[in-house]
């Protein structure tokens, strides 16, 4: 067993034993705080597949994120008044059903990845930072102008959606689904990254020129990455949207997508765990140092600085080691 | 049949024209040389066939097809398969990794590679970047054949190996003569190694074919007027 797949074992196993512990001695803020965790480290890793494997650096993925908890507040809020969500060209009723919810919240921000991929991934290096920030930015604005569901003040859900028989509102309850989802959303980048497709990924990163002399169009390669990555981040916003029971615009913003790319770099870009380590600092951080001042930021901005200049690995690069490329 | 040819073509890195009226062909399970000296249009012309240079006159085409417009992973799909000049493996993936990713159906898999090659088994879990020249330049051929090409070209495979190295990429390049029929455009300095495979040769000289025919008919007043320092 390598050191990085003891590291993987006991970041597994910390962040299942903490909210156990947490539940056993009555401490439920704590299990939400994990829950926390763990679900935007879902996001992290979704990201993760096109900053870490592809090298696309999206600084637009709270696109994603908000489309999934948009997609979770939708159906919610139509469930709770008893409204169709559409009439025409057929009647669509809300849901409160978490896997409804999450295929649904999959389906779209993979949708509207693919189309925003598909433009933006025809431009290259600023450019494409620039059109993926561009692109979150106008869903921001959008939701902020769209009374219908709350607009700037957001939209609330009274009561957390359900999973066949478990008790949802119940924090390790939700935690357990949470952490379940994760498990599976690591397994299959694990098995993504190792799949031929993840290694021309990480080869088209290195170099496009010699990817397309083995008859691979980057572009395709990059199209693929960037809708599996949207879908898992928007999965992520479902999620989180569930925990908080409350959606607003804010999950658009161009924070949102800096802190998803924070999970990443912290943890470490390229390694399947890396942004669930990031994830995780992040909450932890932000629990600690915000209780000892609401400029808490500055401290982790000087983090992120000090792992940028000497810790390029992040978090599994100073523990684990140098990575392969597909690792 | 002709697989590739090469008609009067031309072709420029920006305002700077390379080569000026090319002209190749070779047949199926055909072994051609493409010779000349340092900086004469070579590689720009193994650009040009792989489609990683774009033509600007003359005709190229590849089993029947227009090559021009073809990006260069249709021109790989078609079965043109390229061995770069400086191996270029996919350094961060390992032997078997590298393998797998150019994978494409037909009857070049691991095992037969693996057999043409049997060091890259006993490598096959090495990160390519810690191979030793050779290994790499056997990696490059054998993920170049993974693409199961009809046409293979070979961009100074034995430039900067050990002699013995260089042995065993001539061995293999002769096992793929005589046993798969497989089309070869080789490019290297080695006028003996060459003999031994190439059933025909192009000279280029300042980016224009002056020379092409037979390997037998090459002479050493040929060779010396236009390969000689």
């Amino acid at each position: 067993m390598t050191r990085e797949h003891l590291l993987n074992t006991a970041l597994m196993a910390v962040l299942l034993l903490f909210p156990l512990w947490a539940w056993a001695t009555d401490e439920p803020f704590l299990i939400t705080l994990t829950t926390r965790a763990v679900i935007l480290a879902i996001a992290g890793v979704g990201l993760n597949i096109a900053l870490g494997f592809g090298g696309l650096v999206s600084f637009g993925h709270a696109l994603f994120f908000g489309l999934g908890g948009y997609a979770m507040g939708i159906l919610a809020y139509h469930a709770q008044t008893y409204t169709p969500v559409a009439d025409w060209p057929m009647t669509i009723e809300g849901t409160k059903s978490m896997p409804v919810i999450w295929l649904v919240a999959t389906l779209v921000s993979g949708l509207v990845a693919l189309g925003v991929g598909a433009l933006s991934l025809r431009t290259t290096g600023v450019y494409f930072i620039m059109i993926t920030l561009a692109f979150s930015q106008m869903f921001y604005y959008f939701a902020i102008s769209w009374p219908a569901y709350g607009g700037e003040d957001g939209l609330s859900i009274y009561v957390r959606n359900g999973f066949f028989g478990l008790n949802t509102m119940d924090p390790i309850q939700f935690f357990a689904v949470c952490y379940v989802l994760l498990a599976g959303v690591l397994f299959f980048t694990a098995r993504l990254a190792r799949s031929p497709f993840g290694l021309m990924l990480g080869a088209a990163r290195q170099n496009e020129t010699r990817v397309e002399a083995v008859g691979t169009r980057p572009y395709r390669l990059y199209l693929i990455a960037f809708t599996i990555s949207g879908a898992i981040t928007g999965l992520s916003g479902a999620l989180f949207a569930d925990l908080n029971r409350f959606v607003s615009p804010v999950m658009f913003s161009w924070q949102t997508s800096g802190e998803i790319m924070v999970f990443v770099i912290l943890g470490g870009v390229g390694r399947v765990f890396g942004p669930v380590a990031g994830a995780a600092l992040f909450i932890l951080l932000e629990h600690v140092l915000g209780g000892l001042s609401e400029y808490w930021h500055i401290y982790l901005g000087a983090l992120l600085l000090g792992t940028v200049l000497f810790a390029r690995g992040g978090l599994y690069g100073m523990i684990a080691g140098r990575a392969a490329a597909h690792d | 049949m002709t697989l590739l040819s090469l008609t009067n073509v031309s072709a420029s890195y920006g305002a700077s024209q390379a080569l000026f009226d090319v002209n190749l062909s070779i047949a199926e399970g055909e072994v051609l040389a493409l010779m000349g000296r340092n900086g004469m249009g070579k590689s720009t012309t193994v650009k040009v066939i792989c489609r990683l240079l774009r033509h600007s006159g003359g005709q190229a085409r590849f089993a029947g097809r227009d090559l021009a417009g073809m990006p260069a992973h249709r021109a790989a799909r078609a079965g043109i398969g390229l061995v770069p000049e400086g191996r270029r493996c996919f350094a961060g993936l390992t032997v078997r990794e590298n393998l797998i990713a150019a994978a494409r159906s037909g009857p070049w898999d691991m095992a037969s590679v693996t057999r043409l090659f049997p060091r890259l088994a006993e490598r096959q879990d090495q990160v390519a970047a810690s191979l030793s020249g050779g290994e790499q330049q056997m990696l490059a051929i054998g993920r170049a054949l993974m693409t199961n090409p009809r046409l293979l070209i070979l961009d100074e495979a034995t430039e900067g190996l050990a002699p013995v190295v260089r042995q065993e990429i001539w061995a293999a390049l002769a096992r793929l003569k005589s046993e798969t029929g497989m089309a070869l455009l080789v490019i290297d300095k080695s006028l003996r190694e060459l003999s031994r495979v190439a059933d025909s040769a192009v000279i280029l000289e300042k980016g224009r074919s002056v020379w092409q025919g037979d390997f037998a008919d090459l002479t050493p007043e040929i060779t010396d007027r236009h390969l000689g320092v």
